[in-house]
């Protein structure tokens, strides 16, 4: 029993850890789908975190907090479109540069206005996203087998990870059955077809950083505000990479890449779980490895071997309606 | 790839672009500084002074730039074969290692200088071997480059802070870093040389490792304009299909440019390690690989713009430390903002103001911009 107990704890944590993980994932897919590579998935959790966490200690709401989040993540895709869209610039540097402005901005405003050493105030309860406990999880506690998981896995999560899991099949159907969604992967694949159908190409990136940065924005309010009670600077740490790389793992695909993110957070709260104790015949597993597993696995995968990672074909191209 | 734009001459594209991409940067730069309540102006008149005011400062401003030379130039080695090395920051830390190795087997035997050309092949080769596998990747497998050396930036970390905390530190020691090197891997100042035109300097780390990245500028120069290699490998970035039917192997060209960017950025590990810790402790990078990013885009590729540009981010790392002590509502974080707004200004939006300078050129002088001047119509 002990050790079933300490599976649905792991798991548990797992849903916790790769909730930013999915939402930053979906995120990316949009973009990438409509062929603008973001490597800034990073940068716009970043400010999203920092937004929310901001506005929902000034004025002691978190639901103005998560909107504060997505209006700057959004306002950050916007300038990502600007300059890889309107301008054609590199979609690689404008993502990088994005990071850092992001990085840079969040700490410098954070110390600025708070004087707390880049860190927002810490968040009360009305501000931030509270557990909501299902009917009946705690009369079903007892239950053996399924009342744990009942009452741990499924009930007591804050309303944005079960939006993120509804983001899921959502994303699916958005781009695999609404006229919308044909025409962003069709602009990813082949934008001068596109064209030639008489839709903006630059309107429908447009469209598809923007459901972008919404996701980013929740991915950031979800890290300031349900998993930490306030902004802590590089809080993202490397997560909006690690998206990326799931993102890659599930071949752009929304189904694909809850479980990748699901893959990616078990890693980690296994790494977490695990920290000092030494495992049956491996013995101490270092903490540096678990770590590093997601990259690793990403690698090989690019590499091909296992099966292959497709990208949408116009990917990183800026389009260029004539020369 | 052919670019949408015409032609302008040389010395606006190579002179007054950046310049005006810079100015635009450091623009939106000083609203960030009246967004904390601060006066811009004032904020880069202590920039400056910190910088360049005193020996000191001029010393510590040159110390930076070392480093920001090394990456840069690896960053703009991979970006004339079209590759987009976003592993410096990797390739430098590993290297790290390498550093570590030979000074920790030889600081006790060998005085310096014949410890630090071992020590810059140590480094070189441990930056090329990081960048060898994304390169082989990318090359045989068709694994996008700026994901996998991404990747390994990550990976290259955990392998460092494992070998730090788990086998380099000295048993009776808690922080995570080599032992402290002996004489023989600390190289010589070069502060003299700031002191002859009668400044004076109390200790700075500025030392000997500047006049490898100059000389390294000098070389990378060569490579890229003066050799036979460098030929295909701007052939590659220009056009790969050009280059695969001039019969240049796409294999090796990518993992020949790949380890000399690789080995360019692990260079650059010897600056802050021998050159002024005097041993190789957690987070000796600190970012420097990614600043290589904005001082290769800065400098337009060309090693002497990435010289110019590294001395720029060496002034605003120095500078802004100086800013931070004095204006305390400006943390030193600003660089970083800097930093990105000069990778966007400077990089992602280069052609935002092309346009405008291009109908500026076309109004005065058609013929700079490649226009025959209109000639018999009456207007």
């Amino acid at each position: 029993m002990d050790v079933f107990i300490a599976i649905v704890q792991v798991l548990d944590s797992t849903i916790r850890l790769s909730v930013p993980l999915l939402l930053a994932c979906l995120a990316g897919l949009y973009s990438e789908r409509a062929g603008v590579f973001d490597i800034g998935l990073e940068g716009k959790m970043l400010v999203g975190a920092f937004a929310g966490a901001a506005a929902a200690s000034v004025f002691h709401s978190a639901y103005l907090g998560l909107g504060m989040a997505i209006l700057i993540s959004v306002a950050f895709a916007l300038i990502h479109g600007f300059a890889s869209i309107t301008h054609r610039g590199n979609q690689i540097v404008s993502g990088v540069a994005i990071n850092f402005i992001a990085a840079g901005s969040t700490i410098m405003l954070g110390q600025a206005w708070f004087q707390q050493g880049g860190r927002t105030p810490a968040l009360a309860s009305g501000e931030r996203f509270g557990a909501i406990i299902w009917r009946g999880a705690d009369a079903v506690r007892g239950v053996p087998i399924l009342g744990p998981i009942y009452s741990e896995l499924i009930s007591g999560h804050s309303v944005l990870v079960y939006v993120a899991f509804l983001a899921v099949p959502f994303t699916w159907w958005v781009l695999f059955r609404t006229r919308f969604g044909l025409r962003l992967r069709a602009v990813g694949e082949n934008p001068a077809a596109v064209d030639t159908a008489g839709i903006s190409v630059a309107w429908l990136r447009y469209r598809a950083l923007i459901c972008t940065g919404v996701l980013t924005g929740i991915a950031g309010a979800y890290l300031s505000m349900v998993q930490n009670g306030g902004f802590v600077k590089d809080m993202t740490a490397g997560k909006g990479y690690i998206a990326l790389a799931a993102l890659i793992f599930a071949k752009w695909k929304p189904v694909n890449a809850m479980f990748a993110c699901l893959l990616f957070g078990f890693l980690d709260a296994l790494s977490i779980r695990l920290q000092g104790t030494p495992l049956p015949l491996i013995g101490k597993v270092p903490v540096q490895f678990m770590q590093a597993l997601p990259y690793v696995l990403t690698v090989i995968l690019l590499a091909g071997f296992i099966g292959k990672a497709i990208p949408p074909r116009a990917g990183g191209v800026p389009y260029v309606k004539e020369r | 790839m052919s670019t949408p734009y015409a032609k302008l001459p040389a010395w606006a594209d190579y002179g007054l672009i950046p310049v005006i991409n810079l100015f635009v940067a450091f623009v939106v730069a000083g609203f960030v500084v009246l967004l904390v309540g601060e006066n811009p102006f004032r904020a880069a008149a202590v920039l400056v002074e910190g910088a360049f005011g005193r020996g000191q400062g001029i010393a510590f401003t040159l110390f930076y730039a070392t480093t920001f030379i090394f990456t840069g130039l690896s960053v703009a080695v991979a970006a004339h074969c079209s590759l987009f090395n976003i592993g410096a920051e990797g390739q430098a830390y590993v290297a790290g290692l390498g550093v570590a190795i030979v000074c920790l087997a030889f600081d006790s035997v060998l005085p310096w200088w014949l410890l630090f050309p071992l020590a810059i092949i140590g480094a070189a080769a441990v930056g090329a071997l990081w960048a060898l596998i994304p390169a082989y990747l990318q090359a045989k497998r068709g694994s996008h480059i700026v994901i996998t050396t991404m990747m390994f930036n990550f990976i290259a970390f955990s392998v460092v802070v494992y070998l730090l905390v788990g086998v380099l530190k000295p048993a009776n020691s808690m922080a995570p870093q080599t032992r402290t090197f002996l004489d023989g891997a600390q190289l010589p100042k070069l502060n003299w040389i700031i002191e002859l035109f009668g400044a004076k300097i109390r200790s700075a780390p500025f030392n000997i490792t500047f006049l490898l990245a100059l000389a390294m500028a000098f070389l990378v120069w060569v490579l890229i304009w003066r050799t036979r290699l460098g030929y295909e490998m701007r052939t590659y970035g220009h056009s790969p299909k050009a280059a695969r039917y001039a019969g240049i192997s796409e294999t090796r060209i990518i993992i020949v440019a790949m380890m000399i960017s690789g080995a360019l950025a692990g260079m650059m590990a010897l600056n802050p390690t021998m050159g002024d810790q005097h041993n190789v402790a957690l987070d000796f990078v600190s970012g420097a690989g990614f600043v290589g990013i904005a001082v290769a885009l800065m400098g337009r590729l060309h090693p002497i713009g990435i010289v110019l540009a590294a001395i720029l981010f060496g002034m605003l790392y120095q500078g802004g430390a100086e800013l931070a002590f004095e204006m305390p509502a400006i943390s030193r974080d600003m660089i970083v903002i800097i930093q990105g707004l000069v990778i966007l200004f400077a990089g992602a939006l280069e052609h935002m103001f092309r346009p405008y300078i291009q109908a500026m050129f076309a109004s005065i002088s058609p013929r700079t911009v490649g226009m025959e001047a209109v000639k018999g119509k009456g207007a």
